[in-house]
């Protein structure tokens, strides 16, 4: 599994890159593995504003339909339009073209419940 | 209750499957992506793992006539080397099990049945064939591997020296490879033209092996076997078809010959003079979303039916599925609504197949 350096993650799965006080959202390598073929991502409205645990955007694979749920609270400001046409970019750019939705932070102090990439590395090994 | 392995379980596990269960059975779902090998199996050839299912031999004098009782297709009539497509039936006229049925000889049959329903449908034939028919469960014994793809043919020729050009659709042959004879039927589950192969369990990972060995070929789990399925509207045993519907109701008259006896043939026929109450329809979603089973169908805010299998279809860019829907609005052209607690889909009821490019009924040829 590649885990990129620099990016949190959560429990979910979910990879967080932090700049300043707005986070990009996607999904790991980890969860884009698991959920195989992408074929569908229901992007938030820009705008909304979401709790952290509220659902973010819903993914579709061939097999399934999966929640995401937001990492950290705050107000969309962006998402990956890209994504509408082309959703297998999270299958094949996971840490970079693949990205969800950016996020203007609420409370970065929630950010101290996210795992770096070592941690992260760490849980995976807890699941296998 | 454990899951069930099949003779290649190992192979899979050395190609790094994703595994997942599937009518007691632990099965590849996919290897390379269900995407990669659903488009692989429609440009090339791909290979499937199906020794799940069950094959039962059926054999002794007046077995034709015995079987012709049991099952929906009328077996007298079929030619020898030919296979039909049918069901059992219950009492009720509800479907036991879809089946193939392998004519060998004017009273020897195989008949292969779905993983799942293997018990249930070795028992109803216990019950109902005469004590002088020979009824053996042979599934643990012979393997079942299946190529399918427009390259298959040529494939097979190559690989095992086999020569299937002569098979027309749905008809079989016994050939000797793997130091052994072995049926080779021209039929499949994916709508491109292709072949199920049996041989002798322990010969499973040879022949595998051998045509994996082949650049043309790649390995396909029961994710795009589903996917492909799908696309060409055939059913799946617990979705489409199940002990409360008859094939009727699932579309599927052709197959049943009312011609003759069987079980629940005035059932049926009851209910065709009655009027059927809901019937199986196809249709596409306005968008790359999938419907999935149990969504509801609606019109008008009304509920109409209920969504028995779906998907994102891999070969033409959106979602689509099969359900069942009160009979009046049964007509391609209606446009319907599926919805669970979160998604709400558009969709539009159109004419079955969903995928109308495949080489099933292509000649063989080599190019």
């Amino acid at each position: 599994m590649n885990i990129e350096k620099g990016l949190f993650y959560t429990k979910d799965h979910d990879w967080i890159k932090i700049d300043g006080n707005q986070a990009t959202i996607g999904i790991s390598d980890y969860a884009q593995h698991a959920l195989g073929d992408i074929t569908f991502v229901e992007l938030p409205g820009i705008g909304k504003e979401i709790k952290q645990q509220e659902t973010l955007s819903t993914i579709e694979s061939v097999k399934a339909a999966s929640d995401i749920y937001a990492p950290l609270s705050g107000k969309v400001i962006k998402v990956n339009e890209a994504l509408n046409e082309t959703p297998e970019l999270i299958n094949t750019s996971t840490y970079n073209e693949g990205w969800i939705a950016v996020v203007e932070l609420d409370k970065p102090s929630e950010k101290e419940n996210l795992m770096d990439a070592t941690r992260y590395e760490e849980y995976l090994k807890t699941l296998e | 209750m454990d899951t069930k392995k099949t003779p290649l379980f190992e192979e899979h596990r050395k190609l790094n499957a994703k595994f997942g269960p599937f009518g007691g059975w632990d099965m590849p779902i996919s290897y390379s992506g269900i995407i990669q090998e659903h488009n692989w199996t429609r440009n090339s050839a791909c290979v499937f793992d199906i020794c799940h299912m069950g094959e039962f031999i059926i054999s002794g004098p007046k077995t034709a006539e015995a079987l012709n009782k049991i099952v929906t297709m009328n077996v007298k009539k079929m030619p020898l080397e030919s296979c039909k497509y049918g069901f059992m039936l219950n009492e009720a006229g509800g479907v036991i099990d879809d089946l193939i049925v392998y004519k060998i000889e004017a009273d020897k049959f195989m008949m292969v049945v779905n993983a799942a329903t293997t018990d249930k449908d070795f028992a109803n034939l216990k019950e109902h064939l005469p004590q002088d028919v020979i009824l053996k469960n042979v599934s643990g014994e012979i393997a079942k591997i299946d190529l399918q793809g427009p390259l298959s043919g040529e494939i097979i020729k190559d690989v095992l020296s086999v020569d299937v050009s002569p098979l027309d659709y749905y008809t079989f042959s016994s050939y000797n490879f793997l130091g052994q004879e072995n049926i080779i039927s021209r039929t499949g589950y994916t709508g491109e033209l292709g072949f199920e192969i049996y041989v002798e369990a322990d010969k499973a990972v040879e022949l595998w092996s051998k045509l994996l060995k082949d650049e043309r070929v790649k390995p396909a789990g029961l994710g795009a076997r589903d996917t492909l399925r799908l696309e060409m509207s055939y059913p799946l045993y617990g979705h489409e078809l199940n002990d409360e519907t008859s094939p009727l109701e699932a579309g599927l008259k052709i197959f049943v010959d009312l011609e003759k006896d069987f079980i629940a043939k005035d059932i049926l026929l009851k209910k065709q003079r009655e009027g059927l109450k809901k019937r199986l329809v196809c249709f596409k979603v306005n968008s790359r979303r999938a419907p999935r089973n149990g969504y509801k169908i609606l019109k008008n805010n009304n509920e109409i039916g209920l969504v028995t299998s779906g998907s994102f279809s891999p070969s033409l860019g959106y979602g689509i599925g099969m359900g069942f829907v009160s009979s009046e609005y049964k007509e391609a052209g209606t446009m319907i609504t599926l919805t669970d607690s979160k998604a709400q889909l558009e969709a539009e009821i159109i004419k079955r197949p969903f995928y109308k490019n495949g080489s099933l009924r292509h000649p063989i040829t080599r190019k």
